[in-house]
């Protein structure tokens, strides 16, 4: 038996996930006394999976899986976890691996368990810690089935370098009818996204007015950050949906999470959680989010932004 | 049009999180429960289609008799009937199986649910319901129209949003989007009234085998205090993150 991960890809490149979880998967297949084999769709550069310790690579190469389809997908994941063998699969946490995931452990009759945050705390019984409560808590799930699906959750594990010398395998499953037809995709492109930013500039109702998110949007240039709100925020229709953050919102994972003029109500908390570090800067010193934070600044955001701005710069050229 | 709207029954928002025995369950000690917020959306958008569209709502919930209150809420919402499956629903596989009978003996075309639970978080159950039953399935959907017997649905993208279509019978796991936060309802006095007296049907489990099991729960470690940066000397900030934290 071998591991099986799905690496996912984006216009034929990987994303930061797909490295991560691949990462994640050699660690679980030592763990097992066991290979690891990956499989991706549509990949330019399959070989690239290699330094995080991908020994064998499946790589399909068919026009028609161009745009997603999370039941064809699936199904071609069923069909390489039958190939090799595999009674674990893998995957990542976007938008299109938890997806597909719920599909796979149908097919494969397989227990599954999401977001996954740390190599299984023992490999019998097959348990995992898992994010749960949005985020307020954690728990330790035991997998009882004989196939596994579990998808880990983003920026949970991190890459690990881990260069072998792989193989890439062609391999060409059968294609099923899905029902289901895309008709259009709208992306931005060129622009960061909080799923996949490493920092995340985030404004709240401190800013009193959508007028004013121009030195959020700056501030975040800066950082090579993507933009997010809070719910307020987004209720009253200063920023779009997509970038409301909490618990009902986005969960960011990202490595620096900086909040302007965010008081910190628990369900905003809980969305934001599982980022590393936490910067705050509000003019109210009793705001709640200060205690969640690592570092923070009470301050009038109007004045102490666009410094930031201005030092950040600064540090920037220096360290260029 | 039949619609079934799953209800899970949840911890209100704000609850703070504790958990007795060893860690090993939810202390639901005053814990006010609420219809899960996710699944809000989706009742809510099962409403528009009953008003507009003249479909019928059924809510379901799988669980012990404590979460018939939720279940009233939601008739109390505008659902037409609701069904209870007694059981402890203690694994998303489980739960899907359930749900997947109640679909079949209902003949429901089209499931609403919310993409996860607020507690639990597993986004599972509408995926392997659809896959159980051999529907069509969106997740993280953000619109849906329904025209006779094709739908027209929104699902959110990393960075965006893609644009799908399928005939019914269709399972839909939605979020806000689906509809606005401004739409949502607060059940008047009529309706809490009128939910009284709308049916709520206790059904028996096919006690379908969990794939999974919860061991035990861990509560967040307590954070080291935050470190505080005066206003004047923003420098200091960047050099904490660039020396302490390494995330510049």
């Amino acid at each position: 038996m071998s591991v099986l991960v799905f690496a996912e890809t984006s216009e034929g490149k990987f994303k930061k996930s797909a490295f991560e979880v691949t990462s994640y998967g050699k660690k679980v297949a030592e763990q097992l006394g066991t290979n690891v084999v990956v499989l991706t769709i549509n990949s330019n550069e399959p070989t690239l999976l290699y330094m995080y310790g991908a020994e064998k690579v499946l790589n399909v190469s068919n026009d028609a899986l161009r745009t997603f389809n999370a039941k064809v997908y699936a199904n071609i994941i069923k069909q390489a976890a039958e190939k090799e063998n595999s009674k674990l699969v893998i995957i990542d946490s976007n938008a299109n691996a938890i997806y597909l995931a719920p599909t796979l452990a149908v097919n494969l009759s397989a227990g599954y368990a999401s977001n996954v945050v740390a190599l299984p705390t023992s490999t019998s019984p097959f348990t995992l810690k898992r994010k749960t409560f949005s985020n307020k808590a954690f728990n330790y799930t035991e997998l009882t089935t004989d196939c596994k699906v579990i998808s880990l959750a983003k920026n949970s594990f991190g890459l690990v370098e881990n260069k072998v010398d792989g193989n890439v395998e062609e391999f060409s499953p059968q294609l099923i009818e899905s029902g289901l037809t895309s008709t259009s995709v709208e992306q931005t492109t060129g622009k960061v996204t909080i799923a996949d930013a490493d920092v995340v500039v985030s404004g709240g109702r401190g800013l009193k007015g959508p007028e004013n998110w121009g030195m959020i949007e700056e501030l975040a240039d800066v950082f090579g950050a993507a933009t997010a709100c809070s719910k307020p925020v987004s209720d009253l229709g200063w920023r779009p949906h997509s970038e409301h953050v909490g618990q009902t919102g986005k969960p960011v994972a990202s490595n620096l999470y900086v909040a302007v003029g965010i008081s910190g109500a628990i369900q905003h908390l809980a969305g934001v959680n599982s980022s590393k570090v936490k910067v705050v800067i509000n003019t109210d010193p009793e705001a709640p989010f200060f205690k969640a934070a690592d570092y923070g600044i009470i301050g009038d955001a109007f004045e102490v932004v666009p410094k930031l701005i201005e030092k950040l710069k600064e540090f920037k050229a220096n360290n260029a | 049009m039949k619609i079934l709207v799953c209800i899970s029954h949840v911890p209100d928002t704000t609850s703070k999180i504790n958990f007795t025995d060893n860690d090993s369950k939810f202390d639901s000690n005053g814990v006010q429960y609420v219809i899960n917020p996710y699944d809000e959306f989706a009742l809510t958008r099962a409403m528009w289609f009953k008003e507009k569209q003249g479909a019928t709502v059924t809510v379901v919930n799988v669980g012990n008799v404590s979460t018939e209150p939720t279940l009233r809420k939601a008739l109390a919402i505008g659902a037409d009937d609701a069904i209870r499956v007694n059981a402890e629903p203690t694994d998303g596989f489980a739960v899907a199986k359930e749900l997947a009978e109640v679909v079949k003996n209902g003949g429901f075309n089209l499931v609403l649910a919310g993409k996860e639970s607020s507690d639990y978080n597993g986004g599972m159950v509408p995926g392997m319901l659809a896959a159980l039953l051999d529907f069509s399935f969106v997740n993280a959907c953000i619109g849906l129209e329904i025209e006779g017997e094709k739908a027209t649905i929104s699902r959110e993208i990393d960075g965006g949003k893609e644009i799908l279509s399928s005939n019914l019978p269709l399972i839909i796991a939605g979020q806000k989007g689906l509809v606005e936060e401004k739409d949502l309802r607060i059940p008047n006095m009529r309706g809490i009234m009128m939910a009284r007296k709308k049916p709520l049907t206790v059904v028996e489990p096919i006690n379908s085998e969990a794939a999974t099991s919860i061991i035990s729960f861990e509560k967040q470690a307590a954070k080291a205090a935050c470190k505080m940066v005066d206003a004047d000397n923003v420098d200091e900030l960047i050099r904490l993150l660039h020396n302490e934290a390494k995330v510049i």
